[in-house]
Order: C-alpha cells, then structure tokens, then sequence
C-alpha cells in the first residue's frame, strides 16, 4: 500500500462487493418469487436483474416477494424508488429487465407499457 | 469473492460461541441446500466474527432484508432456503421473540439487546467476514492509518489519543496517551508494540471475540501505536487456548503483508512495521505485563519489580508499550473520527465505550457494549433481559477475580473507572458474572480465591502463601468448620496481601472476599455461628434429606414423578412423603413442588 488514493481504490470496490449489507434508504426491485413467479421463469429475471446491475454498477436493494394474487400476469417486477409509488410490471420477460432499469431505475421514467399496478407509498 | 456480485448475502456466526452451540452443522446444511437448489451463484455465505447475542446462537442475519434469525438448526436450512430466499418469505417462527413483550422481531437493529448497546469498538463484529481483509477495508479500515502515516507526526497522534482520553481497557484505566508518550520519549534504536491479549477472567471473552470477529482493528491500532512511539515490530499475546482467534489474527496478518499494510515503507512513509504472534500457554499471571514479556523471551511467566517500567526497559531491554486488545481496538476510530467525536461519549474521567462480557444467571448472555457512565441495571435488564427463570437479583461480579462484587443498592451505578473503585470492584477487563438469589456469596468468594490461589506464581511471599491461607479459611467456613476469628483472619490476611504482594494478580486477589464481606458479612455469619447456609449451596451445611411439609402439600404427585430415585410416596390428594434414607438431596423435587411445600431439613 504506497497512497490513500490507492486504498480509497480498493475501498470502492470492496464496498461493492457488500453494498446489500446496508439496509438503508435505497432503490428496491422486487421479483414475484410465488410458485406461480417460479412456474412462469421469475428465476430467469431475477437473474437478468442481478447481471444487469452489475453491469451498470448500481447500488439496489434486490428481494422477492410471494404470490400476491394476480398469477395470470407473472412473472411481476416491482420497482421502488424511494420517496415514490411502488410500480409493479407485468408478463415481464428477461429483455424488457434491462428497459426497466435504464428507464425507471436509471432515469427515473416508469415503462408506462409494461404496467400493471401502481401502489401508493 | 469468486463473482462480483450476489443478490442475497447470509452471514452466519463463526464465533467460539456459536460455534458450540453448532453454526459449522448449520453452515454445512445450507451450503448444500443452496446447491441443491442452484443458487449458490446468487447467494453468499459469509462466516463473521461473534454478533454477541450468545444466548440465542446459532445465529443469521440475511441480507438485503436485514432479517435476523436465531437458534438455527441444519433441518432449519431446506425450510429457510425455499421460503426466505426463494420465496422472500419471512420464517416468523425463526425469529426472535423479546421475553419482555413476547413480540417477534424480524430486524436485528430492534432487537432491544443491539438497539441498546452503542457499538463503536464491536462496530464490524458480526457484520465482516474477518478472513476477509477487504470487507474490513469497505467498512473503512486502514483509513485511519493511512491519514496517520501521511499525514501526521508521531506527536500529534499522540496528542490526539490523549484528548480523546482513551484509557487502558484491560483493567487498571491508566490513560492511553500518556502511556504512549512515555514509550516515545524514549531514546533507543528498538521499540516493541505489545498488544495482551491473554485473556484469563472466568467469565471474559471480550478480547476473544474482537480478535475473532475484526482482527484488522487491532493490527490497525497496533500500527498506529508504532508509529506514535517509533516502534518498528510488535507482538500479540494470545492464549493458546484461543485457537481461532488465532488463526484469524494469523491470517489478518498474512492479508495484511500481502496488501503492505505490514511490512516495509507503509504508505510510502518510511514507516516501517511487522507483527507477529506469540501465544502463551494460558497462566493467567501472564496477563500481568512483566510477566507476559518474560513469556514472550521464552523465560517462566514471573513478574518482576517495576521500575523499571517496561517503557523504559520493556520486551528484550528494550522501551516497549502494552496495551489491552480492546485499547488498541479504539484507536482507528479515535483517529478516523477524531478525538472529539470519542470524547462526546462517555462521562468526564471515562471517555468512549466499554465492552462488557454478560455471563451468569443473565436471559442474554452474550457481548454488549455500551457506552460508559451506563448503569448497572441499564445492563442487566434492558440489554440483558434480566435474571433467569424470572429470579431475583442478588449481586454482580465486575472485573473478574480482580474485582469485586456489587449489589442491588448499586444498580444504579454509572459505570465507569472512578465510581467503580469507590464502590469497593473495578472495571477490569470487562467480565460480568451476574448471581441470582440462590447463589452463596461465600461459596463465590472461595471460587474466585480458588482461581486466584492456583494460579499464583509463587514469586512472592504474600501471594503465594497469603492466598492459600485465605482458601484453606473459606474452605472451612463452607464445609461448616468455621470458626470465631475467622472473619478478622481473612481481614488482616486480605490487607496485608493487597498491600504486600509483588503484582496485581496478588494485589487485587483478596478483593472478591473484602467485597464479599463488605455487603454479605451476614451470610459469612451464618455459616461460621448458625451453621446454615441461607442460599443452601455449602452441602456440609444443608441437611442431607428433603422434608414435606404435610399441610402445605396438596398431592398433586409432581414431586414423584420427578424424583430420580422413587423414595416418595403417598396417594394422590393426601400429603406425601420422603423417605429419609434413600433421599439424594437432588432438590428435583423442590424444585418442581407448585405450592413450595418441600424443604432441606
């Protein structure tokens, strides 16, 4: 270790590695991980979720949630974005996960087409 | 950190404690049920270091959710898999309930036992994977050393220690700073850095569980101390009954060489530092710092005279600096936040936290750590969850057998160094072996003179000698021998070792009878003049049979079913009785009785 700058470095990184450790104020996605959610690929799309964050390299808190009832639209993603109503999307399939986080995640525009319910905070 | 990144992190207990009540079978059982159900790429297992919350180990805490789960067993895993990471469900019969409330608490943070505790020391312990230097890294580590070694002037770090008013954590309070400079002021071309960890208080394993849990703290406070002094190598004094807190201090090392944050020019400084191990064979006399540096030479543990103090003639002849584990353990944060932010805790003459090991008849037995000037009873109940079985408190012991026992009249104590000593105990390390009301105070005494007694050295008289005739008296006393002047004896011998004896193993080994007799005096009585022992421990003492009272006895039969050697007897509804003979005075069925009608004759 020779400077600071080269352990603020290796800080960076390793404070990726545990980012989900902090359970504070963050953007939430939320996969339905029901039997339905299985049934219907949610595994895929959680997967896809997980890759895509790498790749962009956010902080996200990513966890699944049970059936909530409307199996007919699984697999759900819901977003929630701090301060924001929780929006759940539908039918999703592995290549919309990269227009929602570009979109909602990143920029903060909700893919309007992909809706399925709003809830309010 | 085979990928880069995981959707769920599980950290499960790895400390000595967790470890026995089975978190490696529960460890195991996971790995292959996140096999079994291919999720190994997405989930972590992290092993920390110990949470504290002993009592309720083995313990969990998933994240993202911070959902924290307790007394986990391997047939646990499949159910907690498939629901809580497949199905981000919550197992609520995993979580843990408040005894006070009945409530089940999902997060670890509301938890009254973590929510009550200000953790700056223990701040990483349970939330890193201490084999992991870069986790202690993310969590800020070798900041503080870094800004030190770039930025500042041996004096100044020294200047900031003292304003924080850090003092020792082992024991005896003595001001960190000042010690520190001592060792500076020295001229000499070979300094040592010590760091005691022989931790050997029945009851503590304070420094145990930071060694364990977040090893990279105490190097990075160790290579602090070195700077401040000129000190270019340091030792750790470990107990070789530690094996893991070894292993994971050895391995912090070795990460800590590889990354060259030990090693030669650290941060381009000039500063050069190694570490290493020295691990000691469990005297407990060791602790004592001369003692312990004739260890590390590879001489008999044995104090010697001071002066010289080891600052001026330490380890080898040479100035050399002692500090406890969790001393060392504060200072990267002193020096990352400042010593103002230290000093805001605390109370005036005892600044900072102080870690306190809660053992005993206590509901959470575990690690706190609070911040000084806390009361006794803030411990006991609001962190501890109480006494057990819902019994009522009769007294703590505080500093181990250094110190001394304190009773109801001090629950509300503010724990720090200066009160302490006033009332008679002292902080030492930081054990709190807490005593319900059926504990005999004599008997206490005798154990933690029995401890003291064997493992005096025998450099000196009073000690050796001293300490023996003080146990063959509270021997007598408890095997229903005493006799008129053994009080007095036990006075005149405890004064004249405390202030006779070579060290502070001797000077302070009669504290726990003086205490004893300070606030017990009456339970002293009873065993030497009424030949009864009021908490019924002392066997000599109490009859040897159980007797029940036929009028309080409404037959319900409890007691027969429980006794061990079916020598009770009588019909149900009608008083029973016990046959004298055959009687075992196990106390089963004492124990049991609804109505309270059975006795020791």
């Amino acid at each position: 270790m020779k400077s600071l700058d080269e352990l603020k470095e290796l800080r960076d990184k390793a404070q990726k590695d545990i980012q989900n450790r902090d359970t504070g104020d963050k953007v939430e996605i939320i996969v339905g991980m029901g039997t339905c959610g299985i049934a219907a690929g949610a595994r895929e799309i959680l997967q896809e979720v997980m890759k895509e964050i790498d790749k962009r390299d956010l902080d996200v808190r990513v966890s699944q949630t049970g059936c909530i009832g409307m199996c007919e639209k699984e697999p759900l993603v819901d977003v929630k974005m701090p301060g924001h109503d929780r929006v759940t999307y539908g039918e999703v399939t592995t290549d919309d996960v990269s227009k929602i986080i570009s979109n909602h995640v990143v920029n903060g525009n909700v893919v309007d087409d992909l809706v399925v319910a709003r809830l309010e905070e | 950190m085979e990928q880069s990144i995981y959707r769920s992190h599980i950290l499960v207990c790895g400390g000595t404690g967790c470890v026995s009540s089975g978190c490696k079978e529960v460890q195991e059982a996971l790995k292959d049920e996140l096999k079994e159900k291919d999720l190994r790429d997405e989930v972590k297992i992290v092993e920390t270091g110990c949470h504290g919350f002993c009592e309720k180990g083995p313990i969990m805490v998933m994240y993202p959710e911070g959902v924290f789960y307790c007394e986990v067993t391997p047939e646990d895993m499949e159910e907690l898999v498939e629901e809580h990471i497949l199905k981000g469900r919550t197992v609520e019969r995993l979580l843990f309930t408040e005894p006070t409330s009945d409530d089940t608490i999902p997060s670890y943070t509301d938890i009254d036992f973590y929510s009550k505790q200000q953790r700056v020391v223990l701040s990483n312990c349970g939330k890193i994977d201490p084999e992991e230097i870069e986790e202690y890294i993310a969590k800020d580590g070798y900041e503080a050393v870094g800004r030190v070694l770039t930025n500042m002037e041996p004096q100044e770090v020294i200047d900031e220690v003292k304003d924080a008013g850090l003092r020792g954590r082992g024991g005896g309070g003595f001001p960190t700073g000042l010690k520190w400079q001592f060792a500076a002021d020295e001229d000499s071309d070979k300094k040592y850095v010590i760091c005691n960890a022989d931790e050997g208080d029945p009851g503590a394993f304070m420094d145990r569980s930071l060694l364990e849990g977040d090893p990279h703290r105490i190097i990075e406070g160790m290579i602090i101390a070195g700077y401040a002094m000129g000190a270019d190598e340091g030792y750790v004094y470990v107990r070789a009954e530690y094996p893991l807190a070894i292993d994971r201090l050895q391995k912090a090392i070795d990460q800590a060489e590889e990354y060259g944050l030990l090693g030669e020019n650290l941060f381009d400084s000039g500063f050069d530092f190694k570490l290493q191990i020295k691990k000691g064979a469990g005297a407990f006399v060791c602790g004592e710092e001369t003692a312990l540096m004739a260890s590390i030479e590879g001489k008999r543990g044995m104090p010697r005279p001071r002066p010289p103090f080891p600052a001026q003639k330490g380890l080898f002849g040479k100035p050399s600096n002692i500090n406890n584990v969790e001393s060392f353990a504060n200072v990267p944060y002193i020096m990352r936040e400042g010593a103002d932010a230290y000093n805001s805790i605390g109370t005036e003459g005892s600044k900072g936290t102080k870690v306190f090991a809660l053992t005993g008849n206590i509901n959470n037995t575990g690690l706190a750590e609070v911040p000084m000037g806390i009361t006794i009873e803030e411990i006991i109940y609001d962190i501890g969850g109480g006494i057990t079985e819902g019994k009522d408190f009769k007294a703590v012991q505080i500093g181990g057998p250094s110190g001394g026992c304190l009773t109801q009249e001090h629950l509300d104590l503010p724990i720090d160094y200066d009160s302490l000593i006033e009332a008679g105990a002292m902080m030492g390390s930081g054990g709190l072996v807490v005593m319900d009301e059926d504990t005999c105070m004599v008997d206490v005494a005798r154990f933690f003179l029995d401890f003291t007694q064997s493992e005096s050295c025998g450099k000196c008289t009073p000690c050796r000698e001293g300490t023996k005739r003080m146990l063959e008296i509270l021997e007598k006393i408890t095997s229903g021998e005493g006799e008129e002047g053994d009080i007095a004896q036990l006075e005149r011998l405890a004064e004249n070792i405390k202030s006779t004896s070579l060290c502070g193993l001797g000077q302070t080994a009669p504290n726990p009878v003086l205490s004893t007799l300070e606030y017990f005096r009456d339970e002293y009585e009873a065993h030497i003049y009424e030949d009864n022992c009021p908490a019924g421990v002392c066997e000599e003492l109490t009859g040897d049979y159980y007797v029940i009272d036929e009028d309080t006895c409404i037959g319900c039969t409890a007691c027969v079913d429980v006794c061990p050697v079916d020598v009770i007897s009588g019909e149900q509804g009608e008083a029973h009785v016990i046959d004298e003979e055959g009687c075992i005075t196990c106390g089963a069925c004492a124990e049991t009785c609804p109505v309270d009608a059975i006795s020791q004759a």
